[in-house]
């Protein structure tokens, strides 16, 4: 098991920062302290932090700020951002209308 | 601020196809027919395109190219469009989003 | 559901040349490409591109986007756009949304080219209006033709602060400083000098504090870090500008390479998340194929290459050539791609400090500091030197894979050897015709022509030119030195321009003869 799943690690308490109101997710308007925050409540993986607080879950699909998410619970765990599983990638890839995305083409095209 | 480059110096000078009227935020703008709606926003010196939800913060151009979604404003009454890579047209009618409203904060 | 023997995604350097190779074997090849318009970044490349004829080097990278759409177009390349792949499945199912609908295609092999997105770095105010990255200042000056500010500060001196700076400066902009936390100048030094020259300081271990600023950009302070990357007080510098762009990396866009199941590894020589794939692009999936920036952050030059080997083993993994023969095909791509990375800035040599050229020549301390190379420092790289009359100076002092200016010179002045990262030499005894082809064929703008003593006491410098308005002969005004400060009043004496200079005019300016060598930019008197 490696050090970011051992859940049983001791990671220290939360302590605050000057610069926790920096906001990270520019869609769901989360900031540095809510993401930090989150990992002392036991949110160590980029699915749980984008479940969590929906960070990366806004328009642009975590295109702008997964990487800055990640140093940031990568930081708090003491671990390299390398060793973070990036969160799932899933269908659809790109923000699309409910409507399109049921609105399957014809087979006959 | 902004304009628009009349000859560049590698690129030459642009064929910009036919000058069309559309409206932001009531007031009458003109832009390039199928350039981006950002662009002639832009160019026209239209900064904020949006004010967030949660913070009422100013949001505009960022990425440019329909990836970070912060352009996005209501477009002929549609919310969410990104303007960077939404074509313009004529009579097209633009209006800063608030939240994913039309109406400023203290209307909604 | 349609099939394909071939699909590929994104037709951008990489997926364009993956195409072409492929469809030039007999595959039925479909490019999906998100975009309204095919090329990907080429198209707002307006630079010179380095490399040796091979990697169609020193020409512009919007012409050698239009080359690769022509040579598509040709061997029948379907190009579909505006159409976002929205899925990849391992059985090969590629979900795209087209127009107002999503359709499913079976492709037999594919082939992943999404690129890279931009990386983007935090500081108070960040998400002002006004902070943009380098990809949108280049899609709002070269694709739309609009500018993307008037006073601009850059963050990031790699090649893409350092190309997107001069841009800025080609359409009009004012770029007041170029910052990076970064102890070194990470791009080429002959990006960073023909920014430096023209008067744009560099700041390099400093950030940006904070973007000020109500409802847009209005100013942003900027201070310098110490080793730690942390800000050391009293340091602060403000300046007044409307836009501040960010060029601080790229991260390659594998997310459907994920999805699909690909076995993927966190990289950060290639630049973040990538599959594991061989030298040809092979991911861990059979037939599904990896080429460009999404198997590890390069240049457009190197893509294009990745590209044609993708098509090449997709040819063969679908039976349309013999192994033999892709073999003897890859063998002389593999040679085009190792030659462009060779040198300095070669991916192995990543995050290394070099101290020396491949010569043995120090590297200048102030080029990787400030941009530009010291006037003391200039005189030991193997391009400069000195005789009667006029004759090419060569102010390229680190090793890149790049040899345009041996051919250019029609007397066969200017020597690179068969090794491409070597410096250019001038050869002894030959004879400068003043013709100015090496200036103008110079990726890194880093040729003069010198004429050190005219008799008269003064002397005239040559000097690349992509500025507008072109100035007249007589302009008078001021040269400025390699760090942009002003050395000496000059005047023009003429500005060439030819089609096969390619839009790089040549400037001949003269000046005392005590500043031939130090007189490297001309400024029109206001």
């Amino acid at each position: 098991m490696n050090s970011v799943n051992d859940r049983s690690r001791d990671i220290g308490p939360f302590v605050p920062a000057p610069d926790d109101d920096m906001l990270i997710c520019r869609c769901e308007e989360i900031t540095k302290g809510e993401i930090r925050q989150a990992v002392h409540d036991g949110m160590w993986t980029m699915t749980e932090i984008r479940r969590y607080l929906r960070a990366g879950m806004g328009l642009c699909q975590g295109q702008t700020c997964s990487r800055l998410v990640k140093g940031i619970v990568a930081r708090e765990l003491g671990v390299s951002p390398a060793e973070i599983e990036p969160a799932t990638s899933r269908v659809p890839m790109r923000p699309i209308e409910m409507r399109i995305f049921a609105n399957e083409a014809k087979e006959d095209e | 601020m902004a304009e628009r480059i009349a000859e560049h110096p590698i690129l030459g000078v642009q064929e910009k196809g036919n000058l069309v009227k559309f409206t932001f935020d009531g007031m009458e703008i003109e832009g390039y027919e199928g350039e981006p709606i950002a662009a002639a926003l832009k160019a026209a010196d239209v900064m904020v395109h949006r004010y967030t939800q949660k913070e009422h913060k100013p949001r505009g151009i960022f990425c440019a190219i329909g990836r970070c979604t912060d352009c996005v404003m209501i477009v002929d009454g549609v919310p969410n469009v990104r303007t960077c890579i939404t074509p313009l047209k004529a009579g097209m009618v633009v209006k800063t989003q608030y939240g994913v409203s039309e109406k400023p904060f203290e209307e909604q | 559901m349609k099939r394909h023997d071939l699909i590929i995604v994104g037709a951008g350097p990489s997926g364009l040349s993956a195409a072409v190779e492929a469809a030039k074997r007999g595959l039925d090849v479909v490019v999906f490409d998100e975009n309204e318009k095919p090329g990907g970044q080429l198209f707002k490349q307006i630079h010179k591109f380095f490399g040796s004829k091979e990697h169609r080097a020193k020409i512009r990278g919007f012409v050698i986007g239009q080359q690769l759409l022509d040579e598509a177009d040709k061997v029948g390349v379907k190009v579909v756009l505006n159409a976002t792949v929205i899925g990849l499945y391992q059985d090969k199912e590629v979900v795209v949304k087209i127009g107002e609908e999503i359709k499913h295609y079976k492709a037999d092999a594919v082939v992943i080219a999404t690129g890279a997105a931009e990386n983007m770095v935090t500081f108070p105010g960040w998400t002002l209006p006004g902070v943009i990255g380098a990809g949108a200042a280049q899609t709002m000056m070269n694709l739309h033709g609009v500018l993307p500010g008037k006073k601009v500060l850059m963050l990031g001196s790699g090649n893409v602060g350092l190309v997107v700076s001069f841009q800025l400066l080609q359409c009009g902009c004012e770029v007041v400083a170029l910052v990076d936390a970064a102890p070194r100048v990470g791009g080429y030094g002959v990006h960073a000098a023909k920014v430096a020259r023209t008067g744009v300081p560099f700041y390099l271990s400093h950030t940006i504090v904070k973007a000020e600023g109500d409802e847009c950009v209005s100013g942003v302070t900027i201070a310098e870090v110490d080793d730690k990357f942390q800000f050391i007080p009293g340091t602060e510098k403000h300046f007044e500008v409307d836009t501040i762009c960010l060029a601080v990396g790229l991260s390659p866009m594998s997310q459907l390479l994920k999805m699909a199941g690909a076995k993927m590894e966190d990289n950060p020589k290639r630049g973040g998340q990538v599959p594991i794939c061989d030298e040809y692009g092979r991911t861990s999936i059979p037939g599904v194929f990896v080429a460009g920036d999404v198997s590890g952050i390069e240049e457009a030059s190197s893509a294009m290459i990745e590209g044609r080997m993708a098509g090449v083993v997709a040819a063969e993994y679908l039976g349309y050539i013999e192994t033999e023969a892709m073999d003897t095909e890859l063998v002389d791509l593999e040679k085009a791609l190792d030659g462009l990375r060779q040198g300095m800035f070669a991916p192995k040599n990543r995050g290394k400090a070099i101290e020396k050229t491949e010569e043995g020549i120090d590297i200048s301390a102030n080029l990787l500091k400030k941009g530009y190379v010291a006037d003391d420092e200039i005189e030991r790289y193997p391009g400069v030197t000195h005789k009667k009359g006029v004759h090419p100076v060569i102010e390229c002092t680190q090793n890149i894979p790049c040899n345009p200016c041996q051919d250019a010179c029609p007397k066969k002045c200017i020597s690179i050897g068969s090794n491409i990262t070597s410096l250019p030499i001038v050869v002894e005894d030959s004879d400068c015709i003043n013709c100015g082809m090496c200036v103008a064929s110079c990726s890194g703008q880093a040729i003069f022509l010198v004429d050190e003593d005219c008799g008269d006491g003064t002397a005239t410098v040559t000097l690349p030119y992509e500025f507008l308005p072109l100035p007249e002969a007589g302009t008078k005004g001021i040269a400025l030195g390699r760090s942009g400060q002003e050395v000496c009043k000059a005047e023009v004496v003429s500005v060439k321009t030819a089609k096969a200079f390619d839009k790089t005019h040549l400037l001949t300016m003269r000046v005392p003869k005590e500043y031939a060598m130090t007189a490297r930019f001309f400024k029109a008197e206001k």
